[in-house]
């Protein structure tokens, strides 16, 4: 779980740093040119295929090692420990990823399956045709209500998953040195709130108009 | 502290067998002294019970000092009850007030089956030491302390660790049911000492491996066996241990 945790820990910042691109307020042609280079680029294409492993790896793992640690308490305690001794998001790991994973369906749905299978609008620079994502983005979103609103649940439960996650992948690798701990600690801390919230400004931003 | 006398209703478990499906039974215990040890107060209530012909509640405690860890109730939701740092027998009445209700369970995990009412099999925890948990190289006569220098931090965490007395809270603490902060404490406060050196790498294997086939869940770092542990040991003994696997599975011979 650790490993392939910290795995798409990584995609995470690839993915939030290139998404911010949007940002640039050049009518999302730098978000385009990015987005065409992680679409078009070989090496990228078979990371793709990592990804996508990494996150059944992840999923597949997390159910199988829910269903198991279940099973070894067939009687429960009427009186639950409840949160003393351990954070919420700590015990709803299962419940935060599984969230996350009805999100990621969504949007898969909203964003991949458009820019790999189907057509979409292009737009051209310097000569390059490539596909309009950041139109799409618009359109996905302006006046979309609901799906913005999908879209920052997607963000918070994601964010509490890190908030456990981080720090947790890193102790199952043996990482104990009180050193490294504290600063993984604080860097999980920072990552857990700064990744989603950069995440959830990009609906509400095309939402509300903020970028052109 | 003033003391006070208290009347308390108990729910508490019963159970007549490993196969009996288990209740809870409501009793009313009065003149409760605050003095008293949360033990006494069951034994006062055990002696009505058998005053009055009925079955005294079964419970597990051997020294009563919090240094066997023997005792093993589940008190309003937290093993050992509502003080950190301290064995049900070292939880005194004074925690509690006129009037309270305290539900008492055994500890819940399908590794410790219960034997009767709030007794539980703890052996799977013997048969884990016993895959790993010690020294087995002749280590000779007493050297002059000074031959074997250690690092007093490492001492320090070994002594830290040896503290664990097995009690189990971990286990019943945690919601996946893992004995890995019991097992972690074993197997860190023999890899931090020279002694311990010889047999580092199959212990750690061993003794997971046996912990696993005992029927424990896997540790996800809720960090609840930590804040019920009557000795307090650290979590951190577990990512030394995931450390110590890690390493040992690459480079062990078996």
């Amino acid at each position: 779980m650790g490993l392939t945790g910290i795995f798409l820990i990584a995609f995470l910042i690839v993915h939030v740093g290139l998404n911010a691109c949007i940002w640039a307020m050049d009518g999302g042609q730098m978000f385009n040119v990015a987005a065409h280079f992680m679409g078009s680029t070989v090496v990228m294409r078979i990371l793709e295929i990592g990804l996508f492993v990494f996150f059944v790896l992840h999923i597949v793992q997390a159910y199988t090692l829910e269903v198991q640690n279940r099973r070894k308490r067939s009687v429960g305690y009427a009186v639950p420990m409840g949160n003393s001794g351990s954070k919420w998001y700590s015990r709803y790991m299962g419940w935060l990823g599984t969230l996350i994973l009805l999100f990621l369906i969504v949007h898969l749905r909203n964003f991949w399956i458009p820019s790999r299978f189907l057509d979409m609008n292009e737009v051209t620079y310097n000569g390059v045709e490539m596909h309009d994502l950041f139109g799409l983005m618009k359109d996905t979103f302006a006046g979309n209500t609901w799906l913005v609103a999908l879209y920052v649940l997607g963000c918070i439960s994601l964010a509490y998953h890190l908030m456990h996650g981080f720090q947790s992948a890193f102790r199952s690798l043996g990482v104990f040195n009180s050193r490294y701990l504290h600063l993984i600690n604080a860097l999980g801390l920072g990552f857990a709130i700064i990744v989603p919230l950069g995440f959830a400004m990009m609906p509400i931003s095309m939402y509300f108009g903020w970028v052109s | 502290m003033e003391h006070y006398t208290m009347n308390l209703t108990l729910k508490v478990w019963r159970q007549k067998s490993k196969q009996d499906k288990g209740h809870f039974d409501t009793y009313t215990v009065n003149d409760i002294s605050s003095e008293m040890s949360f033990l006494e107060m069951f034994d006062v209530l055990n002696e009505r019970l058998v005053h009055e012909g009925n079955e005294p509640i079964a419970f597990d405690h051997d020294c009563r000092e919090g240094i066997c860890g023997m005792c093993s109730m589940y008190i309003n939701g937290r093993p050992h009850g509502p003080w950190e740092g301290t064995t049900t027998c070292q939880l005194h009445m004074r925690a509690f007030k006129n009037g309270d209700t305290i539900v008492v369970e055994p500890w819940r995990a399908n590794a410790f089956p219960v034997i009767k009412d709030l007794m539980v099999d703890r052996s799977a925890f013997d048969r884990i030491i016993q895959a790993g948990g010690y020294i087995s190289v002749n280590t000779g006569n007493a050297v002059d302390a000074n031959s074997l220098p250690i690092e007093k931090e490492k001492a320090d965490a070994s002594f830290a660790a040896a503290t664990c007395i097995g009690c189990g809270a971990c286990v019943a603490a945690c919601k996946n049911s893992s004995a890995l902060l019991f097992v972690s404490a074993k197997v860190s406060h023999l890899a931090l000492l020279p002694q311990g050196g010889p047999e580092r790498k199959t212990r750690v294997l061993d003794m997971v491996a046996q912990m696993d086939k005992e029927g424990f869940g896997s540790c996800t770092s809720t960090g609840a066996c930590e804040a019920v542990c009557p000795k307090e040991i650290s979590i951190t003994n577990i990512a030394r241990l995931n450390k110590e696997y890690l390493i040992s599975g690459i480079v062990s011979d078996k």
